[in-house]
């Protein structure tokens, strides 16, 4: 059957939805929806088709959103997603992962949420309130924010978190109890002799390859992969231009396949390196590295690219998409191998996810 | 619409209103307190009170209720005939 691919973004002005079939060439596009409202993150649930939206106005602080029909109609709920009264309140949702009818959620001030009613009501997961190390924990630049959701495909009690800057958290009993992963991953801003903390690494990006339970990280300080769970982590940041960078994405089939997007530095402007865009692929893991250019901009590159705004589609030649900072969104339908501008103008852009469809699944934005 | 005895005069902020399309932008309702009034909008149009009101709880940061011409807290007295507004802050960027 023919598919349709929508890609999901969350902006800081509401959600924007672009829709194309599968040849990937023509792409129109819907939003801003949800009021407008900053957005951290937009999902979709293959199975349902149901598209959750994820942020926090500052007026009326966080919600879901959830559209049942591709983004025409949308409502939102708050439902229990609050912390216990004299607790600092939840401000935003950052990070979103489902599975059928269960939601998981990821906020600021770090913590984790589960909905069992697709979105309707949540329930608070108060294992990480609760971990020793918790009063430690210090906020990185955008916050205390747990922004990487990693839900085990075989085992949904298996949960891996990313939070900045506490650094990466396992769960093996669905969110009840928790015990940091972070051997072997660098915080290079700490004094000389503690820079292997065994919690306060700054974890930009957190994923789950495909069809394996390999995990790959990108870190303020390095990129890795852990074949262990996340127990020890091995650095696979030689052949890239730099250590630096945001968002990492698998490719929907091969676990060896991540794009990387790494930026010039922490303390060099935070942008295209050289000022020219390029997409870092590995196909071995992270033994070996191929810069990608081939279409977006050699000069004048001073965008970044957020933490969760690199995605892959899941079509059999993998589209590859990443959003930056300046409202762009770059797409490529050949793996990275080439690449075009879909979209511009946009408000900066938090996130990228994709949906893949059935044609017959019409209608919507 | 004027306040009846026993009940307040109750006017919301558009912004508020587009969250939710069923509430009324100006009503009577019986409430002695802020507390109490935000939770009779959130038992009318469920969600409202946790957009108003935080979890610390506290009015939240970018939302002012205004009455009687004064900037309120929760617990600020609502006597019978009071003239409520709840407004959003001119933030955003």
């Amino acid at each position: 059957m023919a598919k349709r691919v929508l890609v999901l973004l969350g902006t800081k002005k509401g959600v924007f939805i672009l829709d194309s079939d599968e040849s990937r060439h023509a792409w129109s596009l819907a939003g801003p929806f949800c009021e407008t409202w900053p957005i951290q993150h937009a999902i979709g649930e293959p199975v349902t088709g149901a598209i959750y939206a994820g942020g926090g106005s500052e007026w009326f602080g966080p919600a879901v959103w959830k559209s049942n029909d591709l983004g025409r109609t949308w409502t939102h709920s708050r439902a229990g997603l609050a912390y216990e009264a004299g607790e600092v309140p939840v401000k935003t949702v950052w990070s979103l992962a489902a599975r059928g009818d269960a939601l998981y959620v990821g906020v600021e001030p770090a913590g984790l949420f589960r909905s069992d009613d697709a979105g309707e009501t949540f329930t608070h997961l108060d294992g990480l309130q609760k971990h020793p190390t918790r009063a430690e924990w210090n906020p990185g630049g955008a916050g205390l924010i747990l922004h990487s959701l990693v839900i085990d495909r075989a085992d949904t009690r298996k949960i891996w978190v990313g939070i900045s800057a506490a650094g990466v958290f396992h769960s093996a009993d669905g969110g009840a109890t928790w015990e940091p992963r972070n051997r072997g991953t660098r915080s290079d801003f700490m004094p000389e002799g503690q820079r292997y903390p065994e919690f306060g690494q700054c974890v930009h990006c957190v994923v789950q390859a495909a069809n394996s339970e390999r995990l790959y990280q990108q870190n303020h300080c390095g990129m890795y992969s852990s074949d262990d769970g996340g127990r020890s982590w091995n650095s696979i940041e030689a052949g890239l231009p730099s250590s630096f960078g945001f968002p990492a994405a698998i490719h929907p089939r091969d676990p060896d396949t991540l794009y990387l997007l790494p930026l010039n530095g922490d303390i060099k402007g935070r942008y295209m390196p050289d000022a020219k865009a390029a997409v870092w692929r590995t196909r071995d893991g992270g033994a070996s590295w191929q810069a990608l250019r081939n279409g977006l901009p050699q000069e004048s590159a001073f965008f970044g690219v957020l933490r969760q705004a690199l995605a892959t589609d899941t079509l059999d030649q993998a589209g590859v998409y990443f959003g930056t900072s300046s409202g762009s969104v770059y797409a490529s339908r050949d793996e990275g191998e080439t690449w075009g501008c879909i979209a511009q103008h946009l408000p900066m852009i938090s996130s990228v996810e994709t949906l893949v469809l059935d044609e017959a699944a019409r209608g919507g934005a | 619409m004027t306040g009846a005895a026993g009940n307040i005069d109750v006017r919301l902020s558009p912004l508020l209103l587009r969250l939710f399309p069923d509430a009324e932008p100006r009503l009577d309702i019986a409430a002695d307190n802020v507390c109490a009034l935000i939770d009779a909008l959130d038992a009318r149009w469920p969600g409202m009170g946790d957009c108003i009101r935080d979890s610390s709880p506290a009015v939240r940061r970018h939302v002012s209720i205004f009455v009687d011409g004064r900037r309120a807290t929760l617990d600020t007295k609502l006597p019978p005939g009071t003239d409520v507004f709840i407004l959003t802050a001119i933030s955003g960027g």
